[in-house]
């Protein structure tokens, strides 16, 4: 067992150095261009100017709250919808349409309207990201009630369940596998649409400090801008398995004697 | 037939009774004195309920027709007694079972469910199938119905673990259902039923899924336990073998619609123990009685033909 997870550990971490090492080697002997693919170990010089003499920690800082506030806002009711959408089926069948439709339009196509409506401050940059993942947590939300094995709710109501409790402790927890999975993908949702709101309407954060290095040719700037938005992409995954483990325990939880 | 009230233990010296002692841990060592005079009361003081049907019937109606669960029930199960009930697949054991649950509702007929004292029967049904509640541990799956009635937390819980102590489960009541086996778990389902006390008991198939030797433990403890609570027992099964061993009637079903098609006495004494009731001549008679019944209703009911098909 011990072996396995050592062995394990160690092919999670050669993925990325083997790609490193290949491309520090390809851009040191100039296989590839290295103007536009510097060789990573230069990147780190690029890091500490940014951090130090330019305000990298303020763009990161600006993306993670747009991010998180606006996940906030549309997760919430997002659960709040796909519960009502699983439990009534009038419901269901009213909204289904809609939501299946909205959800198709790609996400940055209604930033004009977002921002026609909500301004170009903060405001429109959280509302865009709520707005991208609201159904997508819906939609699983609604999902995971439905993928409830009827058998509990005779359960519940058998051991005398009223209508809210089989709410509370059926159809929620019930559906809590699904409402996480849901907002796992929202997460990703959540970055794209983040990095090119602040590509198209921002003058600061991740997504702004990418596209400025690249039209002033800064390439090995954009680099590290790349790396972390990847970082922070994991780093909210992450956040989110540790709430998961919290909220979910039965579901991470392993196989015992 | 014997009564079930007889509550003549002579034999608690037998091995049997030993083994089963030990499996249930400390619980029952320190419970059973007060337990024994308390019983002997709630038993000679009517407790179970009781189930009269008359002519019951349930039909579905789908958008291809209409199909019959089963028709004509008539059916009267006696307050404190065993009842099994067995049939072909399809036959509308379930569908009964969930009518006298109050799940569902009989579309022709009546079907009473009372007790003798005129006070409202509680009912609790041990479902088929993996039906503990996954987001619950073991103990707090058997206190769910507790946590429904009100009582509070800590006493919930604390006859979670006495619950779980008479199903030798007590070391587990901390583990997710999926971290046990499946017997584990239909021993907590059935403590779970156990925990709100329900007049009468309704068990679908309960063993069903489990391997032959742990079937065989867990019907004996399930007589101990119904030997000493004196509730009222509905257990549908496919097997006349476990039928013969639990009931104090077996209802043989007929297939499509389902109805009964004979009611046999099961006269074996109480308390029962599986090793004397199978080694009993009676045993064979009885199950040839209840298998040449059967056997015409898996062969002509078309649940023979369709399943080889």
């Amino acid at each position: 067992m011990r072996r396995r997870r050592s062995t394990e550990l160690t092919l999670t971490i050669a993925g990325p150095v083997i790609l490193l090492l290949v491309w520090e080697v390809l851009s040191r002997t100039e296989t590839i261009n290295p103007l536009f693919w510097p060789p990573p170990s230069s990147l780190w010089e690029t890091t500490k100017t940014l951090f130090l003499e330019k305000d990298l920690l303020g763009d990161i800082g600006i993306s993670l709250y747009r991010i998180i506030a606006g996940f906030l806002v549309g997760t919430v009711p997002g659960i709040a919808l796909g519960l009502v959408m699983g439990l009534f089926w009038p419901m269901r069948i009213f909204l289904m349409p809609l939501a299946s439709a909205i959800y198709a339009v790609p996400k940055i196509a209604v930033l004009p309207l977002v921002i026609i409506m909500f301004g170009i401050g903060e405001l429109s940059k959280i509302m865009i990201v709520a707005i991208s993942i609201f159904f997508l947590v819906a939609l699983n939300t609604m999902s995971g009630v439905l993928a409830i094995d009827t058998q509990f709710r005779d359960v519940a109501r058998n051991l005398g369940a009223s209508r809210w409790e089989l709410f509370w402790t059926v159809a929620l927890p019930g559906s809590l596998p699904a409402i996480f999975t849901g907002m796992r993908l929202s997460l990703g949702f959540a970055l794209v649409v983040i990095v090119g709101t602040e590509f198209l309407a921002a003058d600061k954060g991740i997504g702004f400090m990418i596209w400025q290095s690249y039209q002033t040719l800064r390439i090995q700037q954009m680099f590290v801008g790349l790396v972390i938005t990847g970082i922070m992409g994991w780093a909210l995954t992450l956040l989110l398995d540790l709430i998961e483990q919290v909220v979910v325990p039965w579901r991470t939880a392993g196989e015992e004697a | 037939m014997p009564s079930p009230y007889s509550m003549v233990n002579k034999r608690i010296n037998t091995p049997t009774v030993m083994a089963y002692v030990k499996g249930t841990s400390q619980s029952s060592a320190h419970d059973s004195p007060p337990r024994q005079p308390a019983l002997v009361k709630s038993r000679t003081v009517d407790s179970g309920a009781r189930v009269v049907a008359r002519n019951v019937g349930r039909r579905f109606t789908t958008a291809s027709g209409s199909v019959d669960a089963c028709v004509d029930i008539d059916l009267t199960v006696e307050p404190g007694s065993f009842c099994v009930v067995v049939g072909p697949s399809g036959c509308g054991k379930s569908t009964l079972l969930r009518m006298v649950a109050g799940l569902d509702h009989p579309t022709t007929g009546t079907l009473d469910v009372s007790r003798l004292d005129g006070r409202a029967p509680t009912n609790a049904m041990v479902f088929h199938g993996r039906t503990l509640f996954p987001w619950l541990t073991l103990q707090q799956n058997v206190a769910y119905g507790l946590k429904l009635s009100g009582m509070d937390r800590n006493a919930r819980l604390a006859r979670a673990r006495e619950l779980l102590g008479m199903v030798g489960l007590v070391d587990f009541q901390r583990a997710w259902p999926h971290q046990v086996s499946e017997g584990m778990r239909q021993r907590t389902s059935i403590a779970r039923a156990l925990a709100v006390n329900p007049d009468l008991l309704l068990m679908d198939e309960p063993f069903g899924a489990l391997d032959e030797q742990i079937r065989y433990l867990l019907q004996e403890e399930l007589l101990r336990i119904w030997e000493r609570t004196g509730k009222t027992v509905i257990f549908v099964t496919h097997s006349i073998d476990e039928a013969l061993i639990l009931a104090d009637k077996i209802v043989v079903m007929s297939a499509h619609p389902g109805t009964i098609r004979e009611v046999i006495d099961v006269p074996f004494p109480r308390p029962r123990f599986m090793t004397e009731v199978r080694s009993d001549p009676a045993f064979a008679d009885l199950f040839t009685t209840a298998w040449s019944i059967l056997r015409e209703e898996v062969e002509t009911g078309g649940a023979f033909t369709e399943g080889t098909a």
